[in-house]
């Protein structure tokens, strides 16, 4: 997915076993916003995107993109609603999802 | 209680061998995805064929419950599904079938085959073809319908199921059937949509629709076929179908639904179109419905055994006194039937605060044991993303009206202003732009109060998180259209919408209102409407009357309460 921006970025996708979201955090990737790699400029990013894109046939994750976020007091806040709402659950179910510390394994 | 089986279609050999086929060859595709045999790219097209989404959260598993019939059987494996497989609810959609928000996909295999142990699939819910075709919630029931919708509706199931020459259309193609001249299944918005009509004659046949949708172009369907006789109904739709395929856009995903192709060619040239298709498919001979089939497929269908009983309704009389709450109730979710001494229930999943169209993997089973208690096991999904008891003793709504009070689905708000239908959104939806259901609780909870609703009367709101228009906005009374600037999420008005015989495509009103805003604006234009109304005069009538400006003035001046 091609991007515009120069800010911060993550490397997202889904796991291919139930869907889960997932982080990219150096080679592999974690469960929770929180704990993923934030690339700090669009290199990074994009090599990030491009080692992930070929990893493809692992068949571990699916449909890697990139998203925009900020850090804030040092925490990492997308700056979408849309992956706000990704890295926690439903805003009108708090007992699903992330935030309710729900992992579809 | 038992498990009665009600009226309705049951697979013969073929239906579950297809089925069962279909099961088990997904099963093996999930595994070669697996493996890696499969890449995404090649998985995704044969997921999407059946049902399987992969959502913001998760993947989402849209299953089929074909023109919203189920039996208490199904409704119990529904729940099932959702306790065992999932995070114990489900989701009712606007098109008649059950969501599960968090499915794995290794497990995906499992469900389909319990879903196939009491005959449902997941199979034309998603991808270019022709979907699970949709009916008026009251079919069979209803006191004003000329015929019994379903049987049509089953046999347009069977001929669009794995139609070869239909499988990969331009588009995706919903069609929706309805028996009764009061339209409860949004017949105009639909690409293709028949009418139950009579002849000059008094003889039944099938008024056809074409090129009616939403999305981000939203048209009326118009008439293509003012009475195709009953035995042609397939010749007819194949001829549709025919040149839909063959002329269809494939270039512009936007542009590639019938609805264009209508307006691109003019009813009148598509009629001529049709007409040439029809007349080969008729001289070839092999596409004529026998009067046997459909004998066949209706006898599935017959009307129960309706005991003979007068009406006697308690709460007809309000003066008698009685339970307040279930007079609310019974005066608001209750319909007329076909049989004397006989209701139709609306189940409303609207409560206030609630999510518009879910319910717990209890709630779903304990419905079931009402459909087997009340009402000849079954039940129906409307459009509004309710569910209807479809024949139901009036002298056991007292006993009804309780057993829903028990699992808290009594809302007495059927048609009323918290009725709302909302799409997913933001909250789950890959697709969206911003959050549906927050808005519907929040406007919800603005007029929860029941006095305040019934002064207001029928008001249909209807909201969709983006233009694709799942929450059908165009077709509501109030639609609220969520969109995306900047990362915010904002929400347009329209009104003057209907998705009833009087349909029509709601007039968007201006600049969109924040997430903040949007109940509050809602609330002004609905006083502006109280205070212009005229005696006996519904929201839309007002509207119509007089027009956007009135309401928009209103809704733009923050300052007023």
């Amino acid at each position: 997915m091609a991007h515009q921006n120069h800010g911060s970025q993550m490397l997202t996708a889904n796991r291919l076993r139930d869907g889960d979201v997932l982080y990219r955090k150096g080679d592999g990737w974690v469960l929770a916003l929180a704990d993923g790699d934030v690339f700090g400029d669009e290199a990074a990013a994009q090599a990030a995107l491009a080692a992930a894109q070929g990893e493809a046939g692992r068949n571990e994750f699916v449909s890697p993109y990139l998203f925009e976020v900020r850090i804030v007091d040092g925490r990492i806040i997308p700056v979408k609603e849309r992956e706000v709402i990704r890295a926690a659950g439903p805003t009108v179910r708090h007992d699903l999802g992330k935030q309710a510390g729900m992992v579809n394994v | 209680m038992s498990e009665i089986q009600p009226n309705m279609y049951r697979y013969d050999e073929f239906d579950a061998r297809f089925v069962a086929e279909r099961t088990a060859q997904f099963a093996g595709q999930v595994q070669r995805r697996l493996s890696g045999e499969l890449t995404e790219d090649q998985f995704k097209p044969l997921r999407l064929m059946n049902g399987l989404y992969l959502q913001l959260h998760a993947y989402m598993l849209r299953v089929a419950v074909p023109y919203g019939t189920l039996s208490s059987r199904q409704m119990r494996m529904l729940a099932h599904i959702a306790r065992k497989y999932d995070k114990g609810y489900g989701h009712f959609t606007t098109r008649q079938n059950i969501q599960y928000n968090w499915p794995r996909l290794v497990d995906v295999p499992d469900i389909l085959r319990d879903l196939a142990r009491v005959e449902m699939h997941a199979i034309q819910t998603s991808g270019n073809c022709i979907r699970n075709v949709t009916a008026d919630h009251f079919a069979g029931a209803s006191a004003d319908e000329i015929e019994d919708p379903r049987p049509l509706a089953e046999i347009i199931r069977q001929w669009s199921s794995l139609h070869p020459e239909f499988v990969f259309l331009p588009r995706k193609f919903k069609i929706a059937v309805s028996g009764s001249p009061h339209d409860r299944a949004a017949l105009a918005f639909h690409d293709m949509a028949i009418e139950i009509v009579k002849n000059a004659e008094g003889r039944t046949g099938y008024k056809v629709l074409v090129g009616g949708g939403m999305g981000r172009t939203p048209y009326i369907a118009q008439a293509l076929g003012e009475f195709v006789e009953k035995q042609d109904i397939l010749a007819f739709l194949e001829s549709v179908l025919r040149v839909y395929n063959e002329q269809g856009r494939r270039d512009n995903i936007y542009k590639a639904r019938i609805k264009i192709l209508t307006n691109a060619l003019g009813i009148e040239e598509l009629k001529k179109l049709v007409a040439r298709e029809f007349a080969e498919i008729k001289a070839r001979g092999d596409l004529t419905v026998p009067r046997e089939e459909l004998d066949r497929i209706t006898a599935y269908f017959a009307p129960p055994a309706f005991e003979t009983l007068e009406d006697a309704m308690p709460f007809f009389d309000e003066k008698k006194g009685g339970d307040a709450a279930f007079n609310a109730w019974a005066s608001q979710n209750i319909a007329k039937h076909r049989a004397p001494g006989y209701a139709i229930a609306t189940i409303s999943l609207k409560a206030v605060g609630a999510v518009p169209g879910d319910a717990s993997a209890e709630q779903l089973d304990a419905i079931a044991g009402i459909m087997d208690r009340f009402s000849l096991g079954e039940v129906r999904v409307s459009h509004e993303q309710n569910l209807v008891l479809p024949h139901v003793r009036q002298r056991d709504l007292p006993a009804i009206f309780a057993a829903l009070q028990a699992i808290d689905l009594a809302t007495p708000n059927a048609g009323l202003i918290t009725d709302i239908i909302a799409c997913p959104g933001l909250d789950y939806c890959d697709l969206a732009n911003a959050r549906s259901i927050p808005i519907a609780q929040r406007i919800a909870r603005k007029f929860a109060d029941l006095d305040r609703q019934h002064d207001i009367g029928e008001l249909k709101i209807k909201i969709s998180g983006c233009i694709n228009a799942c929450g059908h906005h165009h077709a509501g009374h109030i639609g609220i259209l969520g969109v995306d600037k900047k990362g915010v999420e904002f929400y347009q008005l329209q009104l003057g919408g209907s998705g009833a015989e009087d349909a029509s495509i709601g007039e968007v009103m201006g600049p969109g209102f924040t997430e903040h805003e949007i109940a509050g604006a809602v609330e002004r234009v609905v006083n502006a409407y109280l205070a212009a109304r005229k005696p006996g005069e519904r929201f839309l009538d007002a509207y119509r009357r007089i027009g956007m400006t009135p309401f928009k003035q209103a809704a733009y001046d923050m300052e007023a309460a």
